[in-house]
């Protein structure tokens, strides 16, 4: 048996100034294996996955790779050792054609350093080929969709003919459709005996795909189990030390006046003729897959981004388009989907990023009431249990659910009668996601307008008492409380996708 | 103990090499550290100092202001003519609304239109060079009535044993360094920089706030302007040249990002003044006049290096 394993990682230990990222850390992979590698953010699996592919150099213990003691000096080495490490964000060079980021770094050349351009293109084709990739080697990497261009890291693996390849949340930004082709990819690597290792905050897909689960807790392992042996709960329980009673929290159904009402919203070659209603105290989801039009739908309500056509009611009355500063003052809040580049300004502290929106309510005069920052600072510390050392800790080096908590708090400080929830717990810890869950059933039963967009089919379901589902830049059915079900909302989604490409 | 020497030396070691530097320099040359010379150093460093408080504006935005230097050119000549033709006070405010002008234009461009802050203030360097050439006829302009105005008070005057250049020097820091820290306008500098984005997102409007940002930066240049004039009693067509480096020398070397939202106005009165004092000691040691610039980039080059090196705990990439 102890020949199947591919490779060994031994009691590493790796110390950050102030955190111990990995203490005493060991599990293995074996040949043909899916190793599930999961853990709440700051867990340590970052951290394990860069010390594999010689990103980070572990302060003690060692890794064994094919049996023999290695050291794995950076990522090219480590892909030519035959370690592929597929990052959450892609590591490809868009100026450059699939055949040429394959072997990035890597490239063959004749012994003047000139470029084997033909040996490049006709080992990259039979990387492409062996994963039955749709496209050449020689297009430009920057025209592929998401998924395509992971793809070519994928055919890295073929190409260097990996043993271990490392998935980081690879499912992150794909499709349903994307997902299983991925999956189906994965398989077939699987079979010829790679070793693989799937890091994911997605549950479904971990049970889905994985032969073994390990649980990571504050940089130590928690246990190794056979996927087909456990459960949600059981795994749950390993990472955050305790169970979660339920999931999700629905707020009480009373519902007051409409407080926003969108008509006929149309954007050239973004959405078209999106129509929609909110009320006091009630949920609604926006389900859909990446790409469906959803966020640039709240980001145009919201004014970020110009709409062609449509108009907008606020509280029963017709209003302009408006710009960011008119929504805010009128009372809308927007949670963007991606905290790090719209939520945050990462250097500044918690206090100065509650109040970033609101600048004239904590001010006299254009004076900045530090005292009063202070107060809400604390406020909301306290009621969203943020974790900071302090007002002036920068939120870079909070982990993504603090950082979320405080984007959070930087729209509940100013009483909004709308907030706009985009993809709220994408990235982040299963404590922080019921916490947010629960939160979110709180503002409804206050009386807040509640919109919620999310790609994942549990949360919408779980959180919402009206779900619409997009595809393709269309509201393509809406569910409500007797109808909402999962199957119903693949259909609806499915369907509309396959009439689109008939059409 | 050896730990807090070696976070010490992290954290400060800039200021302490320039420590080592200044006990050098006062070793070798007595007339240093006299309080003549270093008024004379303050007296001088008052003129890219006040610059250099607009350009902290700027760059705080994670912009660049390299317009700064042809535009003290054209507001110095300025203000001495219109000394000469329409008296002192009026020349006083006509340079200061061309000095808002200027800064107005820049940030239409940069901010409105969009266009890279890099080749804008290059363009306008270039722009109010020949400007300045077209207004005086490619002839210096000197103060007619030099022993008699009141208008040499910015440049020459003493007040409680300082030069007022000085104290209209420290004077704007603290009022921008004030701005700054305890505005909502400076709040929007800061959220700009940091990540444009998501100031955006929460209801700040960029393009007003980069606008303002130049707008200060032309003020405090005609401010400079001003006291460059009295001073000078006169302007040559190239008196300004090269400032625009100095400037932003002075804003690096006090560790201000120049990728935006990290800075902040006491970090440029340092920066600024540790120039000044490397010049005037070199000056002293006997060194040429050019050595001045090999050294400041030097120096330039290493504290970004050091700062960076301690940041991502590294010496090299």
């Amino acid at each position: 048996m102890m020949d199947d394993v591919i490779l060994k990682v031994e009691a590493i230990t790796k110390t950050f100034p102030g955190v111990k990222a990995l203490d005493d850390v060991s599990f293995d992979i074996r040949r043909g294996e899916v190793h599930a590698l999961v853990g709440e953010n700051g867990a340590g699996k970052s951290t394990l996955m860069k010390a594999l592919a010689g990103l980070h150099k572990p302060d003690s213990g060692q890794i064994v790779y094919q049996g023999v003691p290695t050291e794995v000096a950076g990522p090219l080495d480590a892909r030519q050792k035959g370690i592929l490490l597929i990052h959450q964000e892609l590591s490809l060079s868009p100026e450059l054609s699939v055949a040429e980021n394959i072997y990035l770094g890597a490239w063959p050349t004749n012994r003047f350093g000139v470029l084997k351009k033909r040996e490049l293109r006709r080992n990259a084709s039979a990387a492409l080929e062996a994963l039955g990739c749709g496209f050449g080697p020689d297009v430009r990497v920057g025209t592929l969709s998401v998924a395509m261009q992971q793809m070519v890291e994928i055919a890295r693996a073929e190409a260097f003919s990996a043993n271990v390849v490392i998935f980081d949340e690879p499912t992150a930004s794909l499709t349903d459709t994307e997902k299983d082709q991925l999956f189906h990819t994965i398989r077939g690597l699987k079979a010829r005996g790679v070793g693989i290792v799937y890091i994911s905050h997605k549950m479904d897909e971990i049970f889905d795909i994985t032969d073994r689960i390990t649980v990571l807790r504050d940089g130590q392992v928690q246990g190794t189990v056979e996927t087909g042996e456990t459960d949600l709960n059981h795994v749950t329980r390993m990472m955050i030390g305790r169970t979660l009673d339920s999931f999700f929290v629905k707020a009480k159904p009373e519902f007051g006046a409409e407080v926003l009402r969108v008509d006929g919203l149309s954007k050239h070659g973004h959405f078209r003729n999106v129509s929609f209603s909110v009320r006091e105290g009630e949920v609604l989801g926006l389900y859909g897959l990446v790409g469906a039009g959803r966020s640039e739908v709240v980001e145009t309500i919201f004014g970020v981004r110009k709409a062609d056509d449509g108009k907008l009611f606020w509280k029963g009355s017709e209003i302009d388009l408006p710009t960011p500063r008119q929504s805010i003052d009128m009372g809308m809040a927007l949670v963007p989907e991606s905290r790090k580049e719209q939520g945050l300004v990462l250097m500044m502290g918690g206090r100065e990023n509650t109040s970033l929106p609101h600048l004239r309510l904590f001010s006299e005069l254009s004076l900045m009431n530090r005292t009063k920052e202070l107060a809400t600072f604390e406020k909301y510390r306290s009621a969203l249990s943020i974790k900071t050392t302090g007002p002036d800790q920068a939120v870079s080096q909070l982990s993504g659910g603090n950082q979320q908590k405080f984007v959070l708090a930087k729209w509940l400080c100013a009483d909004p009668k709308l907030i706009i929830l985009d993809e709220p717990t994408r990235g982040i810890d299963v404590g922080s996601k019921s916490a947010i869950h629960k939160l979110i059933a709180e503002l409804a039963e206050q009386g807040l307008a509640v919109i919620v967009i999310s790609s994942e089919m549990p949360e919408v379901l779980g959180v919402s008492h009206r779900v619409l589902a997009m595809s393709e830049g269309a509201v393509v059915a809406a569910f409500e409380e007797g109808n909402m079900s999962e199957e119903n909302l693949i259909d609806a989604v499915s369907h509309h996708q396959g009439e689109a490409a008939a059409a | 103990m050896g730990q807090t020497i070696n976070g010490l030396l992290r954290r400060h070691g800039l200021l302490l090499a320039f420590l080592v530097f200044l006990g050098g320099v006062a070793v070798n040359a007595d007339a240093f550290l006299t309080l003549g010379n270093i008024l004379d150093v303050l007296r001088q460093v008052s003129i890219t100092g006040m610059m250099a408080l607009g350009v902290t504006f700027v760059v705080l935005t994670g912009r660049l202001d390299l317009s700064v230097g042809s535009m003290l050119t054209l507001l110095t000549v300025i203000v001495v003519d219109q000394h000469n033709v329409a008296g002192p006070f009026l020349a006083i405010v006509m340079t200061l609304l061309a000095g808002l002008a200027l800064g107005a234009f820049n940030g239409l461009l940069v901010g409105f239109v969009g266009l890279n802050s890099l080749i804008v203030t290059l363009a306008m360097l270039s722009f109010l060079q020949g400007l300045v050439l077209f207004y005086s006829g490619g002839s210096n302009v000197n103060i007619a009535n030099a022993q008699e105005t009141w208008f040499k008070v910015f440049g020459r005057g003493d007040f409680l044993g300082l030069p007022v250049p000085v104290i209209v020097f420290l004077m704007g820091a603290v009022i921008a360094g004030f701005v700054l820290q305890f505005t909502t306008f400076g709040r929007r500098i800061y959220g700009v920089g940091g990540n444009e984005t998501a100031s955006i997102f929460s209801g700040i409007d960029a393009r007003w706030t980069v606008f303002w940002a130049y707008v200060v930066s032309g003020l405090t240049t005609g401010v400079a302007a001003i006291i460059m004039g009295s001073r000078v009693m006169g302007a040559q067509n190239t008196i300004g040249q090269g400032y625009e480096l100095t400037v932003l020398a002075g804003v690096i070397l006090g560790g201000t990002s120049l990728l935006g939202g990290s800075g902040s106005i006491w970090r440029t009165v340092i920066g600024i003044s540790m120039l000044g004092f490397i010049q005037n000691g070199l000056l002293l040691l006997g060194f040429a006049y050019y050595v001045q610039w090999l050294v400041t980039w030097a120096v330039i080059i290493i504290a970004v290096w050091i700062d960076l090196g301690a940041k991502r705990g590294r010496i090299f990439a």
